[in-house]
Formats: structure tokens, C-alpha cells, sequence
């Protein structure tokens, strides 16, 4: 019922507009959707898989792009050996050697050859005590006392698969995903602004503070925020500038496993603990290990690393946080047993079981 | 006959430049620059550029922006031990952070939040010149205060969180950092400290009159631009005297969803909606951690979110934690 007014029909005509314009693009956008709808059901390369981490409904779950989800290569690069269980009556490794590891001297000889070989393979160090000259037979002492701690200590953490020196070594005499201190991180600036604002390994490459790891996992900060009622009195609660700090840490915790904040939170209520998936609990009780890890065993070892392994700003030993093992893996080595064959690094008696 | 629209234009008006009026008084020599044409500025508006009113308020407004924005860059170059290339590598993670917490609302050495503070102060300066500008120059066109009232309802969300909230917070820590991934984090940050600022219903009718304002104004610009060859584009004329155009375009409305909004109305509402979006969200911010320090618990604590008193369903992920 409504016409266009009279005088259009005479006016289009008279001014006519190109319209394959307009055509052309839309087919080239019509074909490219086509082309893209295709891909996707078809073949699709970005595919994605999902781990479920918590109740339906909430979306706690990792989401993964398949083709990203690799066998960490360096479990290629593991050996191990069956234990050679002692019948009695074996000589020592104290007694056969003059010059054996101390800590390892209760060990039956064959034992003690079998894993000093395999501690050479697992940290690439060719002569790893054959004598004190050089220092890294020292600092194995006080690992072999750390590992064993870890196993004993923190199996709820480590729980079946364990940990050797292969866990963070890997191969390497120096494992990879260690730390320093990097604070300040920018010149001519004090306080808070001096610890942020830089893109830089311990800030994940954010903008967040580079003291996270400092802070948390060989200082005691209070990690956690949040106030637990409506209304608190505000004195002495966390600030802005703690809360980016946590932020920087858990950008750590996330970037080390390769999962997402739904990996251990419901992301509603961060804080809530009742809500957060079984994970957040591996995390808080890793928190503790590192701080152990950290502060009984790798300050000890300061005077022993030589100038050069030290943290280049401020002299500090190196130090470890989640990278360090599990090197974007949420099981680090994919779960592989690394103590059944190796019952000399599960404790830290001198009374070793073999089965 | 040519048609004269912006946005794929085909005609461009570019010829003498218009100069506004002039009272034989000096009136037209307020205004400054020589006027030039732009093709590109032609495509998308109108092609003129210039003459500009400056006064006692732009300059004043100009001036202390421009120091307000070169002690910010000038310290982000200190900060790098004055490298340009680090400056430009640099650039989105650097910023003007406040003051470190432990100085409250007292005056900070100058490396550790005393620039801030200062730099805070000449933006204060300029952006309420601008305001005032705003405000002088609507009058003196004879005009209505629309566009400095809508402006001062972002001014108030600027106060809230460079100004009243900090004072009321007791420290200039709690302002936002001038940086372009350092204030992203403040609000990351801000969000997460204070229980999820998602369940702050300030909060929420400022994502409403936002996500509002984004529709109104689509349907708004749909709607106009669709019956602009019947006249709806001389919308002043169609306010006092509906034609076809406005006809159509209430009927289609009213047919389509049962409701149309006026000729005038729908500017009305366009404006309420973008007035009230920092309006509102200014109020939200104003209150967090100075009423509510966790939105979450409060929104369950108001019926506003609900309670989940009873299990999860986690018992059932406990044994394969990994």
C-alpha cells in the first residue's frame, strides 16, 4: 500500500549507480564463508578438545587446540634401570670405594654404580662424583637430600609418578624454568613502580610485577586477596598493587602447566575454595614445596655455585617455581614413574627398601 | 543531481572556506588557522578543517594536556635509562604508576608516584577547561547544554577513580596508572580484589546503558539513514513537522516490535543511555572497598546472585586430581 513517492522512479533512472560493486563483494565474502564453513567441518586444524575439571555447568575445564597438545620430547631422553635388589652380605659402596658419595655410601655397590650412572645421564654431568673439585658433586649432596625430601614429603603432590633429577635436569646440568630476582626492573623509579611495567621472564611478559615469584615462593606473602565478608575494615587488607601480584603468579602457575584460570578456579569466585576444582589444592600444597625447595636447600648452596650461576642483578642462587618442573605440562614427563625404579631417592632414611 | 552524504561520498563541498559570522567587532578574529580541505576528512565528514575557537579555556585545556602527556612520556623514557628503541619496544608495557601504598594521600617523592600525582593535577586542569570550553562555547551559539552535561557524566567516572575514590580509600595508591597494559591490569586487578565486580549492579546498568547505547544508536542510525530519501535526514524539520519519513519509520517500528520512540524521543533516549552508562558506573566503582569490598558475597547476601548452600559435585573429581 505504500508506493514510492512519483518522483523516484524517474530520479533512479536518471542517476543510476554501479551496483556489481557491491555484488563483487558480497561474493567474495560468500565464497570465503563457504570456504571457511568447509575447513571447519571438514578438516578442521584448530580443533579443540576440552579436559573437564570440575562439575557441569560451570565451565571449568581446559581447553586445548589439538594439534598443540604434544608428548613432551625430552621423555624420549630418559633412562632407567631396574634396582638390583641386595640378598645380604653385599659390599657397600663406602666400603669399595675411597672416594664414595657420602650420602649415597649406605648403598650396595652395584646400587651405587647403577645410580651415580643414571645421575650422570639424568643431569649431563659427566663427572658427577668423581670428587669435590668440582662443585656440582657438592650441590648433588644437598639434591639427593632435596629430592628424597620431596618424595617423602610432598607425595600428595607428586603422588605416584615422583621425582628424580631428571624431573627438572631433563639432560642438562643447569635445568631450564629456574629464576633469579629481577627487581627493580626499571631505572630511575622507586617503590611499586619500579617492579612492574617491564616485559620480563618472571612477569610471564606481562606488565604485571616481576616480584611475584620473589615474593611468594621464597618470601612468605600472603598470596590470597580477597576479603571473605561484604564489608571489612579496610585496614591492612590487600591492595591494588598485592592483587596484580597474585595475578603475575597465577600467570606463572598458568603458563607453567599450559592451562587456564578453569584449570583450578571457578572463575565466578576466585576466592571461594569450596568452588575451586581438586587442582587448587595440588597448587597450594606445590606453594609450600617450593618454599621448602627454595629456602632449605637452594640458599644452602650459595657459597658452593660459582660466581657465574648466580643471579646476575643481585648475586642470588637460582631458584625454582612450577616451570621448573613441569616445563608446560600439567603432569610433568606425562606422569612417567620416576622412583619405582629408584627407591634410593624416596627417603631420606638410610634403611632403603627395595622390592 | 549530485548526492552529498558521508561515508562513500561521491561529492565533496570544497571551495571557499566558511569562516563562520563575523559582527564587524573582531568577532571573527577568535578564531584561528587558515582552513584547508581534506579529501580524506571529506569521505568520512566535512572536508573543511579549521578555523578553530582557542580562548583563555583550549589554551589553558591544550597546554596543561600537553605537559600532562609529556611528564607521562618523559618519565616512561626515564624509565628505560632515556633509549629510544627500548622506549618503542617498551611502550604498551611502561606507565605512570601511582604512589606506592605506604604514602596514603600525602605527597610522594618524585620517583616513586610524585610525577603521577603532578601530571594528575594538569590533566584535572585540562580536562575541566575543556568542560568549561565546552560549556562557553554552547552558550555563545546560542545553543542548548546537552553536549557539556553529557560530557561532565564522564567526568564524573574520571573523578571517581582518579579523585574521590582514592581520597575516600585513604591513598592515591588506588588510582589507575597512565599506561596502556598497566591500566588493564588495574582493572583486571580491580575486578578481581573486590569479589568480581560483575556482581556490582551499578556495574551491570552500566554495561546496560553501554550495550544500550550501541543498539539505540544502530537502530537509530538504521533507521534515519533508510528513509533519507523521503526527507528523514532533515530530522529537525521532521520533529516539528512529520512527514512521510517519520511516518514510515514509526510505522515500521510499531509494526515490527509494537513500540516506536518519537522524532525527538529517540534522541532523548540516545542521550539518557550514554549519559547514564559512567554515571552509573561511576557509582559502581565509588562504592568498591569503600562500601562493598566483595561484590559476590554481597549480591548473594542481597538475593541478587544466587546461594549455592548445598554440594558441588566435586566429590566426584577428588580421586583424579592431577
Amino acid at each position: 500500500m505504500f508506493r514510492k513517492p512519483d518522483w523516484y522512479e524517474e530520479w533512479a533512472k536518471a542517476n543510476p549507480i554501479r551496483s556489481s560493486g557491491p555484488l563483487v563483494l558480497l561474493c567474495t565474502v560468500g565464497v570465503a564463508i563457504i570456504v571457511a564453513v568447509g575447513i571447519i567441518l571438514m578438516a578442521n586444524p584448530w580443533q579443540t578438545s576440552t579436559l573437564q575439571t570440575g562439575p557441569r555447568g560451570l565451565a571449568l575445564g581446559v581447553i586445548k587446540i589439538d594439534a598443540n597438545r604434544t608428548e613432551d620430547p625430552t621423555i624420549a631422553g630418559y633412562s632407567s634401570s631396574e634396582p638390583i635388589i641386595p640378598t645380604g652380605g653385599e659390599v657397600l659402596a663406602r666400603d669399595a670405594y675411597e672416594n664414595a658419595e657420602e650420602s649415597l655410601g649406605h648403598l650396595t655397590k652395584d646400587n651405587y654404580d647403577r645410580l651415580v650412572t643414571a645421575m650422570r645421564s639424568w643431569t649431563g654431568i659427566e663427572d658427577l662424583f668423581a670428587g669435590e673439585e668440582n662443585y656440582q658433586t657438592v650441590v648433588a649432596r644437598m639434591m639427593i637430600q632435596m629430592t628424597q625430601n620431596i618424595n617423602e614429603g610432598y607425595e600428595e603432590h607428586v603422588g605416584g609418578a615422583g621425582v628424580n633429577c631428571y624431573t627438572c635436569h631433563r639432560g642438562q646440568p643447569v635445568p631450564s624454568g629456574i629464576w633469579f630476582n629481577n627487581v627493580p626492573v626499571n631505572s630511575n623509579v622507586s617503590g611499586w613502580a619500579a617492579a612492574q611495567n617491564r616485559a620480563t621472564m618472571n612477569s610471564e611478559y606481562t606488565s604485571l610485577p616481576s616480584d611475584a615469584l620473589e615474593k611468594y615462593l621464597n618470601d612468605y606473602n600472603v598470596i590470597r586477596v580477597h576479603d571473605l565478608e561484604s564489608r571489612v575494615d579496610n585496614e591492612g587488607t590487600a591492595t591494588i598493587q598485592d592483587t596484580e601480584r597474585t595475578y603475575s603468579l597465577m600467570n606463572h602457575f598458568s603458563n607453567s602447566l599450559n592451562v587456564n584460570c578453569t584449570f583450578c578456579h571457578n572463575t565466578r569466585a576466585f576466592y571461594d575454595l569450596e568452588q575451586s576444582a581438586p587442582q587448587l589444592n595440588q597448587a597450594q600444597l606445590a606453594i609450600g614445596m617450593i618454599q621448602e625447595i627454595n629456602l632449605d636447600y637452594l640458599t644452602q648452596i650459595e657459597d658452593v655455585l660459582p660466581p657465574h650461576r648466580l643471579g646476575p642483578m643481585h648475586g642470588d642462587v637460582p631458584k625454582v617455581a612450577c616451570l621448573t618442573c613441569h616445563k608446560g605440562y600439567s603432569k610433568p614427563l606425562n606422569g612417567l614413574d620416576m622412583v619405582s625404579d629408584w627407591p634410593e631417592l624416596t627417603t631420606t632414611d638410610d634403611e632403603v627398601v627395595y622390592e | 543531481m549530485p548526492e552529498y552524504q558521508n561515508i562513500f561520498n561521491q561529492v565533496q563541498v570544497q571551495g571557499e572556506p566558511e569562516m563562520g559570522m563575523d559582527n564587524g567587532q573582531g568577532l571573527i578574529g577568535e578564531r584561528v588557522g587558515k582552513p584547508f580541505f581534506s579529501t580524506f576528512a571529506g569521505w568520512v565528514g566535512n572536508a573543511q578543517i579549521g578555523p578553530i575557537k582557542l580562548g583563555f579555556f583550549g589554551l589553558t585545556s591544550l597546554f596543561t594536556g600537553i605537559l600532562w602527556l609529556n611528564i607521562i612520556g618523559i618519565n616512561m623514557l626515564s624509565q628505560v635509562d632515556w633509549s629510544l628503541s627500548e622506549f618503542v619496544r617498551q611502550l604498551f608495557w611502561l606507565a605512570l604508576e601511582p604512589p606506592s601504598p605506604e604514602y596514603g594521600l600525602s605527597m610522594p617523592p618524585l620517583d616513586d608516584g610524585g610525577w603521577y600525582i603532578i601530571a594528575s593535577f594538569f590533566l584535572l586542569v585540562s580536562v575541566c577547561s575543556w568542560w568549561i570550553r565546552s560549556y562557553v562555547r554552547a552558550q555563545e551559539l546560542g545553543m542548548g547544554k546537552h553536549v557539556c552535561w553529557a560530557f561532565a557524566a564522564a567526568i564524573w567516572l574520571f573523578l571517581v577513580l582518579g579523585l574521590f575514590r582514592p581520597i575516600l580509600m585513604g591513598s592515591w595508591s588506588e588510582a589507575v596508572p597512565y599506561g596502556i597494559f598497566p591500566h588493564l591490569d588495574w582493572t583486571a586487578a580491580f575486578s578481581i580484589r573486590y569479589g568480581n565486580l560483575y556482581y556490582n549492579p551499578f556495574h551491570c546498568l552500566s554495561i546496560v546503558f553501554l550495550y544500550g547505547s550501541t543498539l539505540l544508536f544502530a537502530m537509530h542510525a538504521a533507521t534515519i539513514l533508510s528513509v533519507t530519501r523521503l526527507g528523514g535526514d532533515r530530522e529537525l524539520e521532521q520533529i516539528v513537522d512529520r512527514g512521510t519519513a517519520s511516518e514510515r519509520a514509526a510505522l515500521f517500528w510499531r509494526w515490527t516490535m509494537g513500540f516506536n520512540a518519537t522524532m525527538e524521543g529517540i534522541h532523548r533516549w540516545a542521550w539518557w543511555f550514554a549519559v547514564l552508562t559512567p554515571i552509573t558506573g561511576g557509582i559502581g566503582i565509588l562504592l568498591t572497598g569503600t562500601v562493598v569490598d566483595n561484590w559476590f558475597i554481597w549480591a548473594q547476601e542481597h538475593h541478587f546472585a544466587p546461594s549455592y548452600d548445598g554440594s558441588y559435585g566435586y566429590e566426584a573429581y577428588q580421586a583424579e586430581g592431577q
